[in-house]
């Protein structure tokens, strides 16, 4: 076994990682320290967020009013981009002087090249891509909830004696809290030494495409391979039901939806009420991104689809007059309302 | 870069995710009747090597960390276009959670030595964690990008650019060589393996399988026994579909959608939400 950085009996509190970008905190960050207040008020940990950039000011005094006990915040000029290999210099500094038990960071990509990277030079265990987080009730460890195999499979991680006890959240499976601190936690400014050698990367061009978020999203329209050539009819039946379009990966990379808008293992997990799935086959790592629907209503002409097993209503047919049909109906009777 | 360009692509073997069951009396991973295949993504890396070739020149390594029978894998994708091949195999490296991978492929990438660019999947079909190819890249302390789409060299060819997918767009990293890559799953159309090469291979196999013995690491950093995690409870997903009421509606095209158009609504409605507007 490798020589832990520090042990189990030195380490203390839970700390989580707060990803921002333009001055707004990440989503997931939020995400993360709802579950985190959850954990740190069963085990009596100090919650500390640790906050890294430069000229942090104006968002380090927002940070400051989330539910947390204490913020680290960690200034540097060559912290000005993210890069992988400086931000996790700064931060194993930081580790090893603080030596936290529980270090939580968003699956982003980059909380994720950041996790991988430090978990190595901190010579620790990492459970990745957590879709639950909870803590053993007899020894107080934290127990990670993963999924492989394209979702098909759970499994429960645990980091016995290295320390701290890593693990990156999958953005969208916590509930935010409202929960904020009236007075603003103590702001910690700790300063580190990063050498030019340790940003070897430099980012130099960035290009942001407007992002649709539909993880959040009440309706959902998705278009699988089986919907070619028919997007326009798909959008109608979005419009008419005023529904975000989604789709799976087959029908990003035909081109028929964005990235963004991509669903499942390696796109967004949603979380509708309805979802209306047009000629998906249901592979696990798309099914996994509609786990948490209401409903969801599958249309596929073949009746051996796996998408049926996930399906509420289902109907087996070609999806174009069925789809024409439905749309003409919500056209014509409109308002489903009572 | 020192002399011609030398890309290693790090390919898993997987079982096919549809086919792997979880044993419920030993609580372990049923995959003896999983068919295998290279990770997807990680023929996209290959490809990226292959065309990096084409251009500049070189020669293209593989390196799995596997059974055995990942070897005729290996073959194949020499077919298409690598050099030469590494596969380590022993018991000593089951079990391995992603901190003992990245150290074994990292001990192994030292051992070949001189490679200038190494590649990998964005992730693995069956752990999925994307922390290998950043582990790699810290144990043999050289600079990553994960999540590329595009890679190019300046004109100086000891830098790359590269341009990567993150949470809001693309970004384009200027990396010095030596690097590690993380490639995104189809971002290229991998070539079919030329068949006049496989037969060729047949002769003349460049495929080196190592064990423990021949990497210079401690054998207690391999493996299960040199992961700090460990799996402390497992399960089948049967949960997930298992709710779903997975009515049929029968009837003609438009019965079908008249079906559908009283159950959506009548959901709509005792979810408290309107048909349309929300
Ligand atoms: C590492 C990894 C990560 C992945 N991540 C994701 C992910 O995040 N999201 C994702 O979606 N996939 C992901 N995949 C891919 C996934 O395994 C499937 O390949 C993909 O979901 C299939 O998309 P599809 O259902 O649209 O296409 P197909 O599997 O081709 O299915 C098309 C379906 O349409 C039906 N059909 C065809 N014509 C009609 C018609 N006229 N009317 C009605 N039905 C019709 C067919 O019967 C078929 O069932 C991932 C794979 C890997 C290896
Ligand atoms: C359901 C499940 C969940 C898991 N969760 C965790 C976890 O949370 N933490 C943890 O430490 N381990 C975990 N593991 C173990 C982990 O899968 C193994 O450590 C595995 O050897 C490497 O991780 P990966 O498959 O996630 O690779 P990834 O990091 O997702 O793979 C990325 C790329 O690295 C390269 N690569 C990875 N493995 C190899 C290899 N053997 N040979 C050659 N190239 C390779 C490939 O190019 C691949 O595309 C999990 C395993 C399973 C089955």
């Amino acid at each position: 076994m490798i020589d832990p950085a520090y042990t189990p009996a030195e380490a203390t509190g839970i700390w989580v990682f707060l990803e921002h970008d333009r001055g707004q905190l990440a989503p997931v960050s939020l995400e993360m320290l709802a579950k985190a207040r959850e954990l740190a008020s069963k085990s009596g940990a100090i919650l500390t967020g640790l906050l890294m950039g430069h000229e942090l000011d104006a968002i380090a005094g927002e940070a400051a009013h989330l539910d947390l006990d204490r913020l680290v915040v960690v200034a540097h000029p060559l912290l000005d981009a993210f890069t992988a290999e400086a931000y996790a210099h700064a931060a194993r500094e930081v580790i090893l002087r603080e030596r936290p038990d529980i270090l939580l960071l968003g699956a982003t990509p980059y909380g994720r090249d950041l996790a991988g990277r430090l978990a190595v030079t901190l010579r620790t265990g990492l459970t990745a891509d957590c879709t639950d987080l909870s803590l053993d009730a007899a020894n107080g460890l934290l127990l990670g909830e993963v999924s492989g195999f394209g979702g098909g499979i759970l499994a429960t991680i645990a980091c016995a004696n290295h320390r701290p006890q890593m693990a990156t959240v999958r953005p969208g499976v916590f509930a935010r809290t409202e929960a904020e601190r009236a007075a603003a936690a103590p702001i910690e400014r700790v300063e580190v030494d990063i050498p030019a050698s340790a940003r070897p990367v430099t980012v130099v061009a960035r290009h942001r495409q407007e992002r649709a978020d539909i993880s959040r999203a009440d309706r959902l329209v998705v278009a699988g391979a089986g919907a070619r050539g028919q997007l326009p009819l798909i959008e109608a039946l979005a419009g008419a039901l005023h529904a975000e379009i989604g789709a799976t990966r087959v029908a990003v990379d035909e081109g028929w939806a964005g990235r963004d808008r991509q669903i499942g293992q390696t796109g967004v997990i949603t979380h509708p009420k309805l979802a209306i799935v047009c000629g998906a086959s249901g592979a696990t790592q798309f099914t996994v991104g509609i786990d948490q629907a209401d409903l969801v209503v599958a249309l596929n002409s073949d009746p051996e689809a796996p998408i049926f097993e996930q399906a509420d209503l289902c109907v087996v047919d070609d999806l174009l007059p069925v789809v024409r049909a439905l749309v003409a109906e919500f056209e014509s009777r409109g308002e489903g309302a009572p | 870069m020192n002399g011609e360009l030398h890309s290693l692509v790090c390919l898993k073997v997987v079982p096919k995710s549809e086919e792997v069951s979880v044993d419920r009396e030993s609580k372990t991973l049923d995959r003896g009747h999983a068919r295998s295949e290279i990770n997807p993504p990680d023929m996209n890396a290959l490809e990226m090597a292959l065309a990096l070739k084409d251009r500049h020149g070189g020669r293209v390594s593989l390196l799995s960390m596997g059974p055995p029978f990942v070897a005729p894998m290996l073959r194949a994708a020499l077919a298409m276009g690598a050099d030469h091949a590494y596969l380590l195999s022993d018991r000593a490296f089951g079990g391995a959670d992603t901190l003992a991978t990245s150290l074994t492929l990292a001990a192994a990438i030292r051992k070949i030595g001189d490679v200038d660019l190494v590649l990998c999947g964005e992730e693995s079909s069956d752990g999925a964690t994307a922390q290998v190819p950043p582990g790699i890249a810290a144990w043999l302390d050289l600079p990553q990008a994960t999540y590329a789409h595009s890679v190019a060299f300046d004109d100086t060819r000891d830098h790359i650019l590269v341009v990567r997918e993150v949470h809001d767009g693309e970004e384009t990293l200027d990396v010095p060589l030596p690097a590690v890559l993380s490639v995104k799953v189809s971002t290229n159309e991998p070539r079919f393996m030329d068949t006049a090469r496989l037969v060729c291979l047949r002769a003349n196999d460049p495929v080196t399988t190592w064990t423990a013995a021949d990497l210079d690491v401690d054998p207690g950093h391999l493996g299960g026994a040199g992961s700090p995690t460990s799996v402390t409870g497992l399960g089948e997903v049967a949960g997930a579909g298992s709710g779903r009421r997975r009515e049929v509606l029968k009837g003609t095209p438009e019965e079908e959608a008249h079906l559908l158009y009283e159950r959506i609504t009548e959901f709509l409605r005792s979810a408290g939400m309107p048909a349309r507007g929300g």
